[in-house]
């Protein structure tokens, strides 16, 4: 398959990891920002072919993972008023909320329907005019055009029974958080492809020379990651911290104008809370006031008191890149993908669930197999 | 303790789940902790797709299968088909020769007599492929409402054939691990005219009675030690269930595991895990390694597993998972299916 078979041939792969340890002479810990690349490298077990020095730490960057706690709850919440169909993208119906997930509301009868685009759930809206379709919005810069464009089409198209549960956020303001907790192990970062994709990579640069970081924009199949890795520790190896991009064939510097211009034009730049991490000011997307009519937390007012996170789980440290999920003492025991304490053991982006599932090992020792298979 | 002053998160383990169904680790646990405690016996303990028992002096394997699949009518076959060829399919897992099925319907009032005239047909010529009879069978019809058109049950009895026991007990250091041909056809066939994807070159189930295959092997004295068709869950819940009753360490190499190409490019579209995806028509069979070559030959001489490949190896290990070599090179655990294989965001 084109664009796929070349990015995973096993020769090409083997020659970056040799590239790789060429340029390495010390330790190096690198984040990969996006949890698409966490999921890539430990379901190709890519770190077995790194150098012993060279740690990936993994990032904040799953939508679900960072979705707070509060937001779910909401989501339940509009979920079980019988005229609403709630619908998202997969992953998010399977995180725990305070009491419930979304998958819990359905069995319990509430309409929660998976959907591949918003636009489906605008389709949804047209063909039930007599239900309100709630589409739960949750994402990076990634998913944000597409969201943008479905409410931009509800207005054009006086869609009056369509609105959106808008907890979108924004990756540059949350590397810049992790940069300046005063525990930072990170020393460069493979930055997120498809967020670039769509917002270029010129917002990246004041953060590398403020924080003397190299960030290279990386993609997400092996050869991809392994020569974001290249560049990056050739960059601390020689002293530089500059941005560059290593996915050339997706994303240019200016990023998708076009997509840009719809996001601006429906959402603006908010504060947002990250579950595990906090808030963090100008971090995330809310309807712009010309389009509050399709906002679901005013169309349907839900009072949230008391949202509350298991006191167990540590996913705010793994999500900063501060320990690895099986250092988490719940970790394959009490927290499991069937039985998740927290966020990132559900997504198969959450670096916990790929830990899990995948449970790195090398053939010298079962350790980490032992842990992820505790509880089966 | 004090975590319990947390208001943790309810498992989900106390009302039926849609992944209850799917064939992955909550479908186990569904097994384990409701219907073994309650009908616990020997047959039943083995775990195997169906029972073997000793009537008359001679052996015989039972198994059942309800189907509910939507739509009925599907590309590459019909509930019908999945019905025969899936309980077919059971005992020959078993190493059983089919004898004869039963099939049971649940009709849903308004159901067109034209599609059911079309299923019926299609399970008909489906027992005459596979060469059995379906002696009995049962009707209910159900309030418009409470039914999905039509779900079929269908029971079947068969005739062991293999000379000895064939299931994970049998399983052993060494043995060959043969997949019968490409992986994930009937899933996407499935997904695609539920989910009106379009793709280019139509993707059909792999829907078909399987036991040519296992006879050959076993009529040409391969020494068969397990079998298991891949239907829900894929191949990697086989293999796990095989490796966790056998604890033993199977190893499998991701880039000897055939998919096609159009199944790859919609898996990488939606984000599912063809070693995930659902079968109808396709096994995994277990030999030891002094028959692998000759049993890929006679798969490979039959129409339905001409496709047939080693994709890995068993090895001593008593804490019993699957791990497999990534395309690339690195090494994971190759899980069970956890929850609904549900569509990533980005």
């Amino acid at each position: 398959m084109k664009f796929l078979d070349e990015y995973r041939d096993y020769s090409a792969v083997k020659r970056m990891a040799q590239a790789i340890r060429r340029v390495t002479t010390r330790s190096w810990t690198l984040m990969e920002v996006c949890g698409g690349q966490t999921y890539t490298i430990v379901k190709t077990g890519l770190q077995d072919l790194l150098p012993e020095g060279i740690t990936l730490v993994h990032g904040p960057g799953c939508p679900v993972c960072v979705t707070p706690v509060e937001m779910i709850d909401r989501a339940v919440a509009i979920a079980n008023r019988s005229e609403v169909i709630l619908c998202s993208f997969g992953d998010m119906l399977r995180v725990p909320g305070s009491t419930q997930s979304l998958l819990d509301a359905k069995a319990l009868g509430a309409d929660v329907r998976i959907v591949y685009s918003p636009l489906d759930a605008l389709h949804l809206a047209r063909s039930n005019p007599k239900r309100e379709v709630v589409f739960f919005a949750v994402g990076f810069e990634t998913t944000a055009p597409a969201n943008a464009m479905a409410v931009w089409e509800a207005e054009r198209q006086q869609i009056q029974n369509f609105s959106m549960l808008v907890s979108h956020v924004l990756v540059p303001p949350a590397m810049e958080a992790i940069l300046s907790s005063p525990d930072c192990r990170v020393q460069a970062f493979l930055a997120a492809g498809h967020v670039c994709m769509v917002m270029g990579f010129d917002e990246y640069v004041p953060i590398s020379q403020k924080y003397h970081v190299p960030i290279v924009v990386t993609g997400f199949e092996p050869l991809d990651l392994l020569e974001g890795v290249q560049m990056a520790v050739s960059q601390l190896e020689s002293g530089r911290a500059e941005v560059e991009n290593q996915y050339a064939r997706a994303v240019r510097r200016s990023g998708n104008r076009a997509a840009q211009g719809r996001i601006a034009q429906v959402f603006e730049i908010t504060r947002r809370a990250w579950r595990g991490i906090g808030e963090i000011p100008a971090s995330g997307l809310r309807l712009r006031a010309a389009y509050r009519d399709f906002d679901a937390e005013s169309r349907f007012p839900v009072d949230i008191s008391h949202a509350e996170e298991s006191c167990e789980c540590i996913a705010g440290l793994v999500l900063r890149g501060q320990r690895k999920p099986y250092e988490c003492p719940a970790f394959g025991t009490r927290c499991t993908p069937d039985s998740p304490l927290g966020a990132p053991m559900v997504s198969s982006e959450g670096a916990c669930a790929a830990y899990f599932h995948f449970g790195r090992r090398k053939e010298d020792g079962d350790s980490i197999v032992s842990i992820a298979t505790a509880s089966n | 303790m004090a975590i319990l002053s947390c208001p943790l998160p309810r498992p989900a383990t106390d009302r039926i789940l849609l992944a209850h169904g799917g064939g992955g680790r909550l479908t186990n646990h569904l097994i384990e902790s409701v219907f073994l405690s309650a009908f616990s016996n020997f047959a039943l303990e083995s775990r195997h797709d169906g029972a073997v028992f000793s009537a008359n002096g001679g052996g015989l394997a039972m198994t059942t299968d309800t189907y509910v699949v939507q739509p009925l009518v599907f590309p590459g076959g019909t509930i019908g088909d999945l019905a025969v060829n899936g309980t077919v399919n059971d005992l020959a897992m078993c190493g059983a020769r089919p004898l004869a099925l039963s099939a049971g319907f649940v009709l849903e009032e308004g159901l067109s007599m034209e599609m059911l005239r079309t299923i019926v047909a299609s399970m008909a010529k489906a027992a005459r492929v596979a060469k059995v009879p379906i002696v009995t069978g049962d009707t209910k019809v159900v309030d418009k409402g409470k039914g999905d058109g039509l779900f079929v049950n269908t029971a079947g009895i068969g005739a062991v054939i293999a000379p000895k026991s064939i299931g994970p007990e049998s399983v052993c250091p060494g043995d060959a691990v043969l997949v019968s041909g490409d992986l994930g056809l009937h899933g996407i066939a499935i997904l695609s005219v539920r989910n009106g994807l379009e793709f280019e070159g139509e993707v059909k189930s792999d829907t078909a009675p399987l036991w040519p295959a296992v006879e050959a092997l076993l009529d040409a004295g391969i020494k068969v030690h397990c079998l298991r068709d891949l239907t829900r869950g894929g191949l990697s819940s086989a293999l796990n269930e095989i490796a966790s009753l056998a604890r033993l360490r199977i190893t499998v190499e991701e880039a000897r595991i055939p998919v096609s190409g159009v199944v790859r490019g919609a898996c990488e579209l939606l984000g599912l895990d063809p070693l995930y995806v659902a079968n109808e028509g396709r096994f995994v069979a277990f030999v030891p390694e002094s028959d692998a070559d000759h049993a890929l030959e006679i798969l490979r001489s039959h129409s339905i597993s001409a496709g047939a490949v080693r994709a890995g190896m068993v090895h001593e290990n008593s804490c019993g998972i699957v791990t497999l070599q990534s395309r690339v090179g690195g090494h994971r655990v190759l899980d069970m299916l956890s929850g609904e294989q549900l569509p990533r965001i980005c």
